[in-house]
């Protein structure tokens, strides 16, 4: 049923569609040619040296102490360079990281069974809807196995065999063994190993902490980006601080939806304040979202928790046939009465479908009427058949520690009852555009992990965050930079200088604003209401016309929003109300954007599906003829429409094709 | 549900503090502690009253952010951290008391909120391996016996949220420590400063106001990860040979 998609308008005032302007596509310039497996080693060959008696005169700010902001931030304070490292957190090792479960992908083929860099490449862009560069997922790849021997190094506990060596698992439905995993807390083993790396260097001097601190702006002087201002979250001091390149670490905004998987506090306001200083923000509808999480209970919710993708693996998921029956006891709705959907429509992948399709799947059967649980928006993961099979102690050793914290969060014994999951917000693709280099657009920027755009294209496989954000922070940033910096040191910034000031005073006029308004709605009923739009009419599924709303509502929410939001308090101590306000902010503006980003986007690929553009079985429809491209956006600044910039993919190694799991 | 909470409620670093009596109604037995706490401040809010800081981040019981005591315990009535309680711990007409961690080496920075970074300073002090970016061999270069793996990884499990030393009389710092001595020391990577980091750690975890370990166990018990006692008796061991040159 694949619709005629309605025709681009003519841009009489130079607006397609009403809403944005088409400027001069890009090119990732930096990127060597040439054979694959040599692109990297050529890069670094090619980038400047710094002498390490130079590199103490040369200043980095880090901001983001998760995989990616550690790994950076102790690798360079390691090399010699002066780091100042930020985070809003009490202390860097609580960055979200930590909460990443499954493991971490990486390339050893340890288990002999035919993996390889090259089959860990193909498998990412194939993974990722061929969406993504393949010069940088070939590096990912490349670099993935110094990640391990690094970790392993620290001290990192990865699971181990009795014989002593590493233990690997297969992940998200690829055909070789090559994820490492500690228990279901790799991401906290992994984050706490950089965290104690970096520890090290602060002790040594070479990097400076500022824990409870957010960065506000960027500092921007003649072009290049120079410094940052941060707000002392305890005293409310306004800071500048300034140094020869900034590196945003920051991680993803899934937040926008207010309701996702993310810990409280993630936020996209050091990447908003930079792509309204000028870096391109690429591809922000591209949005995963993650079939196995613990559903919503009521309207107080605060956040989701997702619950391993591994369930799925040996419990069955179904929903009644009837919608009457949804609220029966699931133990006494009969066999014959249930509908296993996935087992149904994909019967070659049943359960194990691709995380998007499996959430669509979801989303498709409680629209139908026929969702369980509160609200009706939970499907039956059952793992009856499973206990029955294998026994009850069988499963409990698998799967204990998930089914304890389901019981405490559900109050209901998943040994009893089908567990109850629902699709939730889990990570996003899209972020900064960078280079091959990891650098903005804006030279001086740089931007590593989950914040940038870079390696996952429409869709990220399993175990790959952690291996992308190490492969940022310990291998790839360290070694780009270094070009940069070998330019320096830049001509020093006094803090008098214009443009630091102005910058400053922008933060400032932020934050009066919010204290002085003294409106009727919480902060966090605008965020709420965000999220509501956003989960509705851009989230699992996408159209022309729910877009088209979105944007209207999003316009009116910001504006009721600057009039009438609610901070209590004042500026001089710790005041959440205001640090969320400005976070708000910038998520509302954001989320105009994914929705303008979306709606021009009119194709369906990874995590974004547009109903327009599917085949006649209701799955997604890539058109690569005309959408095989990076869209980054420029901002159009206070008023203006925002400008895309398109960066045509290339592949000259992997074929394009489409997806099928029937 | 209906409740009275009781509340710590300290303008900033140097203000006076009290407890303040807060009636909520409407809680939800399926919220979580902080879910109830987020529903009173919007109610604060909207009343035009500052609403309670506190801490807290994941919320699925990794990061060790949030932390508060609950009826005098650390975490309260479960053991779990703050945001894995949920109200249905609570029954009906209860009366809630919610306070910061109480310790020297723990500051309180405003209501609930507490500054921490002592327990960074300890890492500082020695809590890693020097292992520089770059120079490591091959991951599989050295076999660890899987119950080596096993103890280290118990002591890994700490998420740095100090109800340890919010539950011990003393407040003492001894199982924080004791478990990233364990998970290093249990290592091979970890051998070589094994025993110059027991004494590095101890001197800093005194130097910062914590107190000493007289074996009560409160630690362990409140423990959202479960790090057992035995951890404190391999660090005080490795730190008696350190200190005796016996290693």
């Amino acid at each position: 049923m694949t619709e005629t998609l309605p025709a681009t308008e003519a841009p009489a005032d130079g607006l397609i569609n009403g809403l944005y302007r088409e400027g001069m596509p890009i090119a990732d310039s930096v990127a060597p040619s040439g054979p694959i497996a040599d692109r990297w080693a050529l890069r670094q060959f090619e980038a400047k040296l710094v002498n390490p008696a130079n590199r103490r005169k040369l200043s980095v700010i880090i901001v983001g102490t998760g995989l990616a902001g550690a790994a950076a931030g102790a690798t360079l304070g390691e090399a010699g360079y002066q780091v100042k490292s930020f985070c809003y957190q009490d202390s860097p090792r609580r960055a979200h990281s930590i909460a990443a479960q499954g493991g971490i992908n990486a390339a050893k083929n340890y288990k002999g069974d035919g993996d390889s860099a090259y089959r860990l490449f193909y498998d990412t862009v194939k993974g990722g809807d061929y969406r993504s560069r393949e010069s940088n997922v070939y590096r990912l790849a490349e670099v993935s196995t110094s990640i391990i021997d690094q970790c392993v190094a620290q001290g990192v506990p990865f699971a181990r065999e009795y014989g002593g060596m590493l233990d690997n698992r297969s992940f998200g439905g690829v055909q070789v063994s090559r994820t490492f995993y500690a228990r279901g807390q790799t991401g906290q083993q992994l984050l706490i190993g950089a965290y104690q790396a970096l520890e090290r260097q602060i002790a040594a001097g070479s990097v400076q902490m500022y824990s409870r601190h957010e960065m506000l702006e960027l500092v921007m002087v003649e072009g290049v980006a120079r410094g940052i201002i941060a707000r002392d979250m305890v005293t409310g001091e306004i800071e500048t601080h300034l140094a020869d390149a900034v590196v945003l670490a920051t991680g993803g905004y899934g937040n926008v939806f207010y309701l996702s998987t993310n810990a409280m506090g993630c936020n996209v306001t050091a990447n908003w304040r930079a792509h309204r200083k000028g870096a391109y923000f690429a591809n922000p509808c591209y949005t995963q979202i993650h079939p196995t999480c613990i559903p919503v209970s009521g309207e107080y919710q605060s956040k989701l928790t997702l619950m391993s993708e591994s369930l799925r693996n040996d419990g069955r998921i179904w929903v009644p046939k009837r919608a009457e029956d949804g609220s029966k006891d699931p133990r006494e709705i009969p066999e014959e009465d249930r509908d296993y959907y996935l087992e149904r429509i994909y019967p070659a992948f049943g359960n194990l479908v691709p995380r998007d399709i499996a959430s669509r799947a979801a989303k498709n059967v409680c629209d139908e009427g026929r969702g369980v649980g509160p609200g009706g928006l939970g499907v039956y993961l059952d793992f009856a058949d499973s206990i029955e099979r294998l026994g009850k102690s069988a499963v409990e050793s698998k799967y204990g520690n998930l089914f304890d914290m389901y019981q405490r969060i559900t109050g209901e014994n998943p040994y009893e009852l089908p567990m109850r999951i629902y699709p939730a917000v889990h990570y996003t693709m899209g972020g900064l555009w960078v280079d091959y280099d990891l650098q903005s657009n804006i030279p001086g920027l740089f931007v590593a992990g989950e914040a940038n755009f870079s390696d996952h294209g429409a869709n990220r496989l399993g175990a790959s965050a952690l291996m992308q954000g190490l492969a940022d922070g310990y291998f790839v940033l360290p070694n780009t930079i270094r070009n940069y910096l070998a330019e320096g040191p830049y001509p020093k910034i006094e803090e008098n200088d214009p443009a630091v000031v102005e910058a400053r005073e922008q933060v400032q006029q932020r934050i009066d604003h919010f204290l002085s308004v003294n409106g009727t709605r919480s902060v966090d009923s605008y965020h709420k209401a965000l999220g509501k739009i956003m989960w509705d009419k851009c989230g699992m599924e996408r159209s022309e016309e729910g877009l088209k709303e979105a944007i209207a509502e999003i316009r009116e929410l910001r504006a009721d929003f600057w009039q009438n939001v609610r901070v209590l308090g004042s500026a001089d101590t710790i005041n959440q109300s205001l640090e969320k306000a400005g976070r708000v902010a910038d998520f509302i503006e954001l989320g105009e954007l994914m929705c303008v980003d979306a709606l021009h986007r009119r194709e369906s690929c990874g995590g974004h599906f547009r109903v327009e553009s599917q085949t006649e079985d209701g799955e997604a429809l890539r058109k690569d003829d005309e959408f095989a491209y990076v869209a980054a956006w420029e901002s159009g600044g206070e008023d203006g429409a925002p400008i895309l910039h398109k960066e045509d993919l290339v592949y000259e190694f992997v074929e394009m094709k489409q997806r099928s799991y029937k | 549900m209906k409740l009275t909470l009781k509340i710590w409620r300290q303008g900033g670093p140097s203000a006076d503090g009290e407890m303040v009596t807060y009636p909520i109604e409407g809680v939800s037995e399926d919220m979580s502690f902080l879910e109830m706490l987020d529903v009173l401040n919007e109610e604060l809010i909207a009343k035009g009253e500052e609403p309670v800081a506190f801490d807290s981040d994941c919320r699925e019981g990794i990061c060790g952010m949030c932390g508060l005591v609950i009826n005098g315990q650390a975490h309260g009535p479960e053991v779990t951290t703050t945001c894995q309680l949920h109200m249905r711990s609570f029954s009906d007409g209860d009366e809630i008391s919610i306070e910061p961690w109480r310790a020297e080496a723990f500051p309180v920075l405003k209501d609930l909120c507490v500054d921490r970074t002592s327990f960074d300073r300890i890492i500082q002090a020695g809590g890693y391996i020097s292992a520089n970016t770059g120079a490591a061999p091959d991951a599989a270069a050295t076999l660890v016996p899987k119950d080596d793996a096993d103890r280290a990884f118990m002591g890994a499990e700490c998420i740095g949220c100090g109800a340890c030393v919010a539950a011990c009389p003393n407040a003492s710092g001894m199982l924080f420590m004791g478990a990233k001595v364990t998970h290093l020391g249990e290592l091979p990577q970890g051998q070589p400063e094994r025993y110059a980091r027991v004494v590095s750690m101890v001197d800093q975890h005194d130097a910062e106001g914590f107190g000493g370990c007289t074996n009560l166990g409160e630690c362990s018990r409140a423990c959202p990860k479960g790090i057992p006692l035995n951890v404190i008796s391999q660090m005080n061991r490795d730190l008696q040979r350190a200190k005796l040159g016996k290693h």
